[in-house]
């Protein structure tokens, strides 16, 4: 017992100054979906696996498909990526997604942003 | 003295020493409990119906989300029936695989346990430990399975997430780490004379009584009721892994504390065993069905509270015609009546923890029955309110004039 507080007395904090220092997730973590528009095909095997319906394919063109994932209904689940045939969804460690505003939770992965990842919702999360 | 006189006090739908919605009415004689009344129903969310209007492979992640301390129980014990049902062969190294994280939930099941517990009789610096060893083995299962909660690592026909060697040697240090600290929690809960005097005598529950109320997990094996579904009717790699059924004759809360405390240590070899015996192979079937064929099957799971059963009946489509969950809680919570009659108020909130109650596993909706004709009927939401409305209205409250003089007060202003 004494020992114990006399290594607490000499040990730094073991909380973090969060949105300052970050940490480090798990290697496979489950967080915020990534979707390539030009690998999929269509199949929409995602929306129909998905447990809450969170994910929407919607043909824009000629072979050409954007998705709408809403992360209010996702549960980060990560089944779509596994029914995927084509790889074209992708889960990322990003875990910072809260929003003020509902709509922004609604992300579009359309071929014009292709390639670029989604910033955009994560800014206004840590004000 | 007030002794003589006997009341009634309702502990809940919404109580501080509660952490969820459940409805104690408890029969007092001064100190005394005469008898209690549970009624459960107000954490219902009507997963067994939503079960049914899913696919097999949503249902996995809905079923998950039954309970979010054993949610690998549930899924699992789901998951079983599914396969038996679907006659499919589940490759061994995924059965070791879920075995696996079985039982790092079950480490992170008894400490948080033995956290609350401690909470509830006011040792909170048992519970400051405890969490914070159960981080350790809360990043474990973060790392091997994606997340912290709600793991998601099985799939019809096998797991999900393959294991790597760098992620063994991570495990067996943890698990390392984790057995000194239970050495000490051991050495606490055993010579603290503290948690001896509070404890003991608490909350008994007769080897007998533990029999005919058919109490599941530690808290029937505390009683000194050898019943553990791993050892009975074993499942996934169970029937590989040398272990040894704790039981303890203590029959109280204290009991209760030994028998989880000692299943740790058990686990944790468990842990190394199964890790050294696990074989190399595919972790899932190839392209797994979605269709199952009719027929139904009953799963039984030791999850960290007890036995859960789970029922499956399938019609041959992608959606099961009917699933049943008789969560462990459900099986002891007639034995929390019993332990608590004959004994003071102040034991209420320990011995309601000591069987580690999940309500929202529990609860069962709730059939209305009119008493003369015996017919069932079910209300719509309009129903419910105007019969509210009318039963506050016979007892001289009338909620709608109130509404009516908050407004006017509020456009007053």
């Amino acid at each position: 017992m004494i020992m114990e507080v006399l290594r607490s007395i000499l040990k730094k904090p073991a909380t973090n100054l969060y949105p300052a220092e970050k940490l480090e997730m798990a290697e496979k973590y489950r967080g915020e979906l990534k979707f390539y528009p030009e690998r999929c095909i269509g199949c929409k095997l995602c929306m129909r696996d998905c447990p809450t319906g969170a994910i929407t394919i919607r043909k824009v063109g000629e072979k050409k498909f954007e998705a709408e994932i809403d992360l209010g209904k996702c549960i980060y689940c990560g089944q779509c990526v596994d029914s995927c045939l084509k790889k074209a969804l992708e889960i990322t460690k990003h875990i910072e997604l809260a929003q003020l505003d509902p709509k922004k939770l609604k992300v579009v992965f359309g071929h014009e942003q292709a390639g670029e990842s989604p910033e955009k919702p994560s800014q206004g999360a840590a004000e | 003295m007030h002794n003589s006189k006997e009341f009634k006090i309702p502990i809940g739908p919404q109580h501080p020493a509660l952490k969820e919605p459940e409805s104690f009415s408890v029969a007092l004689r001064g100190e005394k409990i005469l008898g209690v009344d549970i009624r459960l129903g107000y954490n219902h969310r009507g997963i067994e119906k939503a079960c049914e209007e899913r696919s097999y492979v949503q249902d996995i992640y809905l079923i998950e989300r039954i309970c979010g301390i054993c949610s690998h129980a549930h899924a699992t014990a789901f998951i079983q029936a599914v396969e038996e049902i679907a006659h499919l062969a589940v490759p061994e190294r995924a059965l070791y695989i879920r075995t696996l994280v079985g039982e790092l939930e079950r480490v992170h099941s008894h400490l948080l346990w033995l956290g609350v517990a401690g909470h509830e009789i006011g040792f909170d610096t048992l519970l400051m430990y405890t969490w914070r060893d159960r981080e350790i083995v809360m990043d474990i299962l973060a790392d091997l399975t994606g997340n912290r909660v709600n793991y998601g690592i099985n799939s019809i026909g096998g797991v999900r997430r393959d294991i790597s060697p760098a992620q063994v040697k991570d495990v067996l240090k943890a698990v390392d780490k984790l057995e000194e600290r239970t050495k000490y929690y051991i050495e606490v809960a055993t010579e603290e004379t503290t948690i001896i005097k509070r404890l003991s005598g608490v909350g008994v529950l007769a080897y007998d009584d533990a029999i005919k109320l058919d109490a599941v997990g530690p808290t029937a094996r505390a009683s000194g009721v050898a019943r553990d579904v791993r050892r009975d009717d074993p499942y996934a790699a169970y029937d590989k892994i040398q272990f040894n059924v704790i039981t303890d004759t203590h029959s109280d809360v204290y009991g209760r504390t030994v028998v989880r405390v000692k299943e740790l240590m058990e686990s944790y070899g468990m842990i190394r065993e199964i890790l050294k015996k696990m074989p190399e192979g595919p972790i899932a079937i190839k392209a797994p069905p979605r269709r199952i064929p009719a027929g139904e099957a009953i799963s039984r799971y030791e999850a960290p509270r007890g036995e859960d059963v789970h029922y499956v009946k399938s019609n041959g489509t992608e959606k099961p015609e009917r699933v049943k969950v008789r969560a462990p809680t459900l099986a002891n919570v007639q034995a929390v009546k019993h332990m608590l009659k004959d004994r003071f108020l102040a034991d209420m909130p320990i011995v309601i923890a000591a069987i580690d109650p999940c309500f929202s596993c529990t609860d069962r909706s709730i059939a209305i029955e009119d008493g003369k004709s015996r017919k069932k009927n079910v209300m719509t939401w309009q129903e419910l309110h105007d019969y509210s409305i009318k039963w506050h209205r016979e007892r001289g409250f009338d909620p709608a004039e109130i509404n009516r003089k908050f407004h006017k007060t509020m456009e007053g202003k």
